[in-house]
């Protein structure tokens, strides 16, 4: 009985200790991004250098990042919070409604749309890059025009990522929708006030995920805003500081945008961790 | 199995026959049956409707109709007819003057839409017909036709889903598929950066692009082709693989008994979901650089001499774009394999120790068969995913290290998708990259068809249960 309490202890202990090199490893970049961004460019070197620790603490980066004078990146970072608040509401409504009326609803065609939009998700999205962009320069929507130009490409095609939120709305019982029609209630007023009410957990995943995906959109932001630096979204403005040649100046300004471009997201992320954990669990199972 | 997912098909398009026969039969009946209203209909959409009362069916449909011929007339039929050239007077310069003539892109683009514009008007022609057959038999059966304000609240209530889809499926058609079929179309075309209409208009070459795609030998890129198709396949592979095992691997440790801060530990790894990519995945490249701080302190340390070129060595770079994929994609497994390793009913593994077996055996012959189960459909999406992981790849290495055997720019770590982007955004090589666009359509949907129908979840629905 003792030894195998012994060796429980001792699996546990080596358990901890591999849990700690993976919290390790896992933590070493944001810590070496947080503490590079406190490396002045002007008393030390703005590029790469063989350490972590700055030798000393500045807020230089800091002050740059909203210098208007140097850089847009203030700008960036409003254009790209606004995709973000835009795509969230409009992707989520969206995806509800086609997730509502394929889940509830029988109707000719059903099943050859749902067919259609698997096949069309095969394609490549950049493939259509080119003549996107030819669209959207016909209504004036890119270089200057480029935000709302991102916002629409992004919203209108968005209804066929409908899978994690049908796979919701069909764990709720089809019952409950034939006793409101039975008293009469119509379609309509059974999505508004029975459906959506039910549906928080998914409506908050959706929107969450809606709301992160423009934070890391590079190819396209980059492609219908190229040349206009007031248009660019943080990713597209900040890819350029790490790709240039004069990165080495730039990169310690990199990790400065880069922590304040996190942390919203990451706050945001962590409080609505529980409803990110349902939603990717539950379209990962029933796929 | 095999045998009636066949049958299933043939009898689909049988029955896709069957209808169509009968939607040529029924247009019949109801012209020969029909009475004046609905015989004119046949010409002037929703005159039947319109003369019955149904106001709001007969002027939608009037005014589509009006509205396609007005397309058409003013626009639409400029490209359409032109579609089979693609246009033959380019826009030149005489003098100081700009002489303008055809755009290839312009009536290749608008000439699909029309083409589209001309297969809904058929659409909307038959339903025009259905709509005065159905009136008519109404009528005959001494019912009465619903009012304009039933018609109207219907779309509320038995034809919700027409007023909820109706938005979505034409940003899809506009924004999606209208650009899909474009491009398929390019790929037909010698659309390149000498072909930059409107002063160089393109034309139709046939299949000459997919010739040199599969072509060895001159300037076919057949070589380049495969070494990163190959690629491609194994990047999927080696990424969905190592995710999965490695993560299930670090969620049963989160999730061993006796283990504390079970939350805490989950949430250092979620880390790398919250943070935006291009931030998390740029750092990361520069750690690794030559002159980045991995290099900085083995060398500093005494580890090595000289740095490891761990993205500029051909091997090398794609060992680390796959251990760095390990960083970022490990943290969803776990959140994945959280949940569903608590599923699994503990009295299994109860009696499985009391019968002796060790912890491997127990993962070996309980864990992993259940698991492998469950997530199937989800490797599955998780390797097609992985097929076209653009941001690892790009943002780690944009896929260099180049090579001088590879064509048309392509490097050592691209994936048919970074290079597709790099021959769109570099090299205007729009013909070829749309034929790597189909390719890649193929390798998906064919890689998604055999797969799904082996897996096990799919083949035996009730397993596990």
């Amino acid at each position: 009985m003792k030894s195998y309490k012994a060796k429980r202890n001792l699996s546990n202990v080596l358990t901890y200790i591999l849990l700690v090199i993976i919290s390790i490893i896992w933590l070493f970049p944001f810590v070496g991004l947080v503490l590079q961004s406190f490396r002045s460019y002007a008393t030390e070197y703005g590029g790469m250098v063989d350490y972590l620790i700055p030798k000393q603490f500045s807020l230089d980066n800091y002050k740059f990042l909203f210098d208007s004078a140097q850089t847009n990146y203030v700008l960036w970072y409003r254009n790209t919070i606004t995709i973000a608040i835009c795509v969230a509401v409009l992707q989520t409504l969206i995806q509800l409604c086609v997730s509502y009326a394929l889940s509830r609803m029988r109707f000719t065609g059903r099943t050859f749309l749902m067919r259609f939009w698997l096949i069309l998700g095969m394609f490549p999205g950049f493939l259509t890059m080119i003549c996107l962009y030819f669209l959207l320069k016909q209504f004036g929507l890119t270089q200057a025009g480029a935000i709302p130009g991102l916002i629409l490409v992004t919203v209108a095609s968005c209804g066929m990522g409908y899978y994690v939120c049908k796979g919701y709305f069909d764990t709720i019982p089809k019952a409950l929708d034939e006793a409101a029609r039975i008293d009469g209630a119509t379609r309509a007023r059974i999505f508004f006030t029975m459906i959506l009410p039910m549906s928080k957990p998914i409506v908050i995943y959706t929107a969450l995920v809606a709301f992160m995906a423009p934070w890391c959109d590079y190819v396209f932001a980059s492609y219908v805003a190229f040349g206009h630096d007031t248009s660019y979204n943080v990713a597209v403005g900040m890819t350029r500081w790490v790709w240039t040649n004069d990165y080495q100046g730039y990169f310690t300004r990199f990790c400065a945008g880069g922590v304040l471009v996190a942390i919203p997201v990451t706050l945001l992320f962590m409080f609505l961790q529980k409803y990110y954990v349902e939603g990717v669990t539950g379209g990962a199972v029933k796929g | 199995m095999a045998q009636s997912a066949d049958s299933n098909k043939k009898n689909a398009i049988a029955n896709f026959f069957k209808a169509l026969g009968n939607g040529f039969k029924e247009i019949g009946t109801t012209f020969v049956e029909g009475d004046f209203k609905t015989k004119i209909s046949f010409l002037i959409f929703g005159f039947g409707p319109l003369l019955r009362g149904q106001i709001l069916i007969g002027a939608a449909l009037l005014a589509l109709e009006v509205l396609f011929f007005w397309f058409m007339a003013g626009f639409g039929w400029k490209y359409l007819s032109k579609i089979g050239t693609l246009g033959t007077v380019a826009t030149k310069k005489v003098g100081r003057k700009t002489v303008y003539g055809d755009n290839s892109f312009l009536i290749l683009l608008f000439g699909v839409l029309a083409l589209f514009a001309v297969l809904a008007f058929v659409v909307i022609w038959y339903i025009n017909i259905r709509e005065n057959r159905k009136e008519e038999l109404l009528l005959k059966s001494g019912k009465k036709l619903p009012t304009n304000n039933e018609v109207f609240m219907s779309l509320f209530d038995k034809n919700f889903h027409k007023t909820l889809l109706a938005l979505p499926v034409t940003g899809i058609f506009v924004f999606t598929v209208l650009p899909i079929v474009f491009m398929i179309l390019v790929a037909f075309t010698n659309y390149d950066k000498n072909h930059q209409s409107p002063s160089n208009l393109f034309t139709w070459v046939g299949l000459e692009n997919f010739k040199n795609l599969v072509s060895f030998s001159g300037a076919g890129i057949g070589s380049t082709f495969t070494h990163v198709l190959l690629w491609t396949l194994v990047w999927a592979f080696l990424a969905t693989f190592t995710n999965y095992f490695l993560g299930l691997g670090v969620a049963m440790l989160i999730n061993k008994k006796g283990i504390k801060f079970k939350k805490l530990w989950r949430t250092i790894l979620v880390m790398t979901i919250a943070v935006p990519q291009f931030v998390s995945l740029l750092y990361v490249m520069k750690m690794f650089a030559n002159d980045g701080l991995i290099n900085g302190y083995l060398i500093k340390w005494g580890l090595i001499k000289t740095y490891i070129p761990f993205w500029t060595d051909p091997v090398l770079a794609r060992i680390t774009v796959v251990v760095v994929n390990i960083w970022i994609g490990i943290p969803y497994m776990v959140l994945i394999a959280t949940g569903l390793l608590m599923n699994i009913p503990e009295d299994l593994y109860e009696s499985a120790r009391i019968d002796g077996a060790n912890p491997w055996q127990m993962f070996k012959s309980i864990t992993l068969p259940y698991m492998l189960f469950v997530t199937g459909p989800f490797l599955l999406t998780q390797y097609t995913g992985n097929l076209n992981n653009f941001n690892v790849i790009y943002l780690l290495t944009q896929g260099k290290p180049q090579s001088v055997n590879l064509a048309e720019k392509a490097g050592n770590t691209d994936l048919l998708i970074t290079w597709l982007y790099k021959m769109t955004v570099n090299d205007t090589n729009y013909r070829m990259a749309a034929v790597l666009g189909i390719m890649v359509f193929v390798v998906t949907a064919v890689i998604s068809l055999v797969v799904y129908n082996m897996l096990p979840s799919v083949k035996d629905e009730e397993g596990f249960q």
